[in-house]
């Protein structure tokens, strides 16, 4: 059966909603499709009700810019953590691998990803100000950068370094056990938990 | 160390071929479109893991086939080492060693060094400055790991700046900070390229000029000179003083990547004043110097691929090159002529080991030494 010709047209918007998923192909879409007509009308309800739900309520925490159903965050509410300690990750699975060590427990900042102008993004894109009235507000004590080391990971720590400099601050990254370009996402939990032990002061890397 | 046999299986036109080699001197002669060029490239296979003409690996099969195979016994008689690259179209290619397959296809590069001296050579004469960088590029890069990873590293950060201009001169603002952070990022790697390349240039010219000389009987006077803004300014000096420029232009107008290489003759550019024949001998200079680059720093002798190159030479320089690649500081040659008489002429002068092979339908090896083979 070529996917051109469905037999209804019903059919074909849904498949080509789930198609348009990122790593998804018209041929998973199809399966995934059957499988969802083959369910209740009252799962289906709940599927999607679910979905919806996620996009109109979620919310972003306050401080650290976590997911969150609060608008305060679990960790960012959780009064025996290390308020003073934040460590500067790209996006949410990267606090999700870090949390998954067990090995830290101070908070984060979540930036929203890494400078980079070739995909269109500048400082002001990315939740650095944010980060900033944090450190000028004097309550915390180390900032870790735990950005992937690409070039632009690098580059974005190098530019939060060099706007945090005027204030008196304990600056350290991840020690790495992990390749150069590897993502925080893909490394094991214990490298991680030890690179985030073992940290180091922050080197700017130019010579 | 030198290739004793080759074995190739549906590769190019070929579709079961087995030749023995010279350890020295081996040529290929037969007509235009025979495959003589396929067997040099068979050859850059065993060498560099890949075609010296064609980066899709598919395109050398044999038209109508599946796959291709190409075998290489490597011999000094102690030691035999097999070499087998195999291509079954759809699927990854495979490279083994002694049989025993290659975890990473890349570890082999370096093993069995070549240097291919070919027609398509003239692109470095006759293109832009990238063609001539590719040439540095290429050479270093072989011996030293951290120059291309320098050279990826200062090409990311220069579309990113590159980028940044475009944008400001597009929403009409400037932020000289932001295009620091990335200027920062391309200082080490570009005095670093610029020492390796100039460390490179000045390996080679002596080298150049000896073989020009002797390929050229020293009739006219060539040069050749490594070109760099770097030689007289920091990268970051650079930055600062074409700041305006750049603005202007919308990408970065000065750096490591507007080197080039100087190619004179007689003090104007070679791709001027330069005859065909000229600019030949000069570039089988330049790959002969390339050769004892190649030699000097990774300490084996590599094999040496001469594709065409005496089609715009008559015999006396012919005689001249076959003469000076007889020396002992060369190894192993493989040559393609069309002039089948030329080449037994200037072969039965010469007193080393040679092979020559006739194709036309096959493969034949035709001369040995001076005597028809049994
Ligand atoms: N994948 C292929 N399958 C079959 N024939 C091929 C393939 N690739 C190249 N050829 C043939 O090889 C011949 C060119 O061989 P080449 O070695 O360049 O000849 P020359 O003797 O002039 O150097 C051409 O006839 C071309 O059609
Ligand atoms: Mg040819
Ligand atoms: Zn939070």
């Amino acid at each position: 059966m070529t996917f051109s010709d469905y037999p209804s047209k019903l059919l074909e918007n849904a498949v080509n909603e789930f198609a348009s998923l990122p790593g998804i192909g018209k041929k998973t879409a199809f399966r995934l499709v059957m499988h969802l007509l083959r369910q209740d009308v009252s799962d289906v309800e709940r599927f999607g009700d679910n979905i919806i739900k996620l996009k109109k309520e979620v919310k972003y925490c306050r401080f650290c810019f976590n997911i969150s159903d609060t608008d305060i965050c679990e960790i960012c509410s959780d009064r025996t953590r290390d308020h003073a300690t934040v460590c500067i990750v790209e996006n949410i699975r990267d606090v999700i691998a870090i949390e998954n060590t067990g090995q830290y427990r101070g908070v984060y900042h979540v930036l929203g990803g890494v400078i980079s102008p070739m995909d269109g993004i500048g400082p002001s894109d990315l939740n650095i100000d944010q980060l900033e009235k944090k450190v000028k507000a004097g309550n915390i004590n180390e900032i870790i950068f735990a950005l992937s080391t690409t070039m632009e990971g690098d580059t974005t720590n190098y530019y939060i370094y060099r706007r945090l400099l005027a204030y008196e601050l304990k600056i350290t990254s991840l020690s790495r056990g992990v390749a150069i370009g590897d993502e925080l996402e893909y490394t094991d939990e214990i490298t991680l938990g030890r690179s985030i032990v073992n940290r180091t002061p922050f080197e700017t890397g130019n010579k | 160390m030198y290739l004793s046999r080759l074995n190739l299986s549906n590769f190019k036109n070929y579709s079961e071929i087995d030749i023995n080699f010279s350890p020295r001197i081996n040529c290929f002669v037969g007509d235009n479109g025979v495959g003589k060029t396929n067997i040099l490239d068979a050859i850059h296979y065993l060498s560099l893991t890949k075609s010296y003409f064609v980066s899709i690996d598919s395109v050398n099969v044999k038209h109508g086939e599946e796959f291709f195979i190409i075998k290489g016994s490597f011999g000094n008689s102690a030691e035999d080492e097999e070499i087998m690259c195999g291509l079954q179209k759809g699927k990854r290619k495979v490279f083994k060693r002694n049989g025993k397959e290659y975890t990473r296809i890349s570890d082999h590069i370096g093993r069995y060094p070549v240097v291919m001296v070919s027609p398509a050579d003239s692109s470095i004469i006759s293109d832009g400055s990238e063609e001539r960088r590719k040439f540095m590029n290429n050479v270093i890069s072989q011996f030293n790991r951290a120059y291309l990873n320098n050279i990826i590293a200062y090409n990311k950060a220069l579309k990113q700046r590159n980028r940044l201009l475009k944008d400001y001169a597009a929403e009409g603002k400037f932020d000289r900070q932001m295009l620091e952070l990335w200027e920062d990022r391309m200082l080490d790697p570009a005095m670093k390229i610029y020492e390796s390349r100039a460390a490179f240039v000045e390996h080679i010219v002596p080298l150049f000029q000896e073989y020009y000389d002797h390929i050229s009987d020293q009739r006219e006077k060539v040069s050749l000179e490594y070109r760099s803004q770097l030689s007289k300014s920091s990268m970051k000096e650079l930055f600062d003083k074409n700041i305006d420029k750049d603005r202007v232009m919308r990408y970065t107008t000065s750096g490591i990547h507007r080197d080039d290489l100087k190619l004179k003759m007689n003090n104007f550019n070679i791709k001027d004043i330069g005859s065909q024949g000229q600019q030949k001998s000069y570039l089988v200079a330049l790959k002969l110097a390339k050769f004892d680059y190649i030699r000097d720093m990774g300490g084996i002798l590599p094999v040496l691929l001469m594709d065409d190159v005496f089609d715009k030479f008559d015999e006396m320089r012919v005689a001249q090159i076959i003469k000076l690649v007889s020396e002992k500081r060369f190894g192993q040659i493989f040559v393609t002529d069309t002039h089948r008489e030329r080449m037994q002429a200037v072969l039965s002068r010469i007193n080393i080991d040679y092979s020559l092979f006739l194709i036309d339908e096959g493969v034949t090896e035709i001369m040995h030494n001076g005597k028809k083979p049994d």
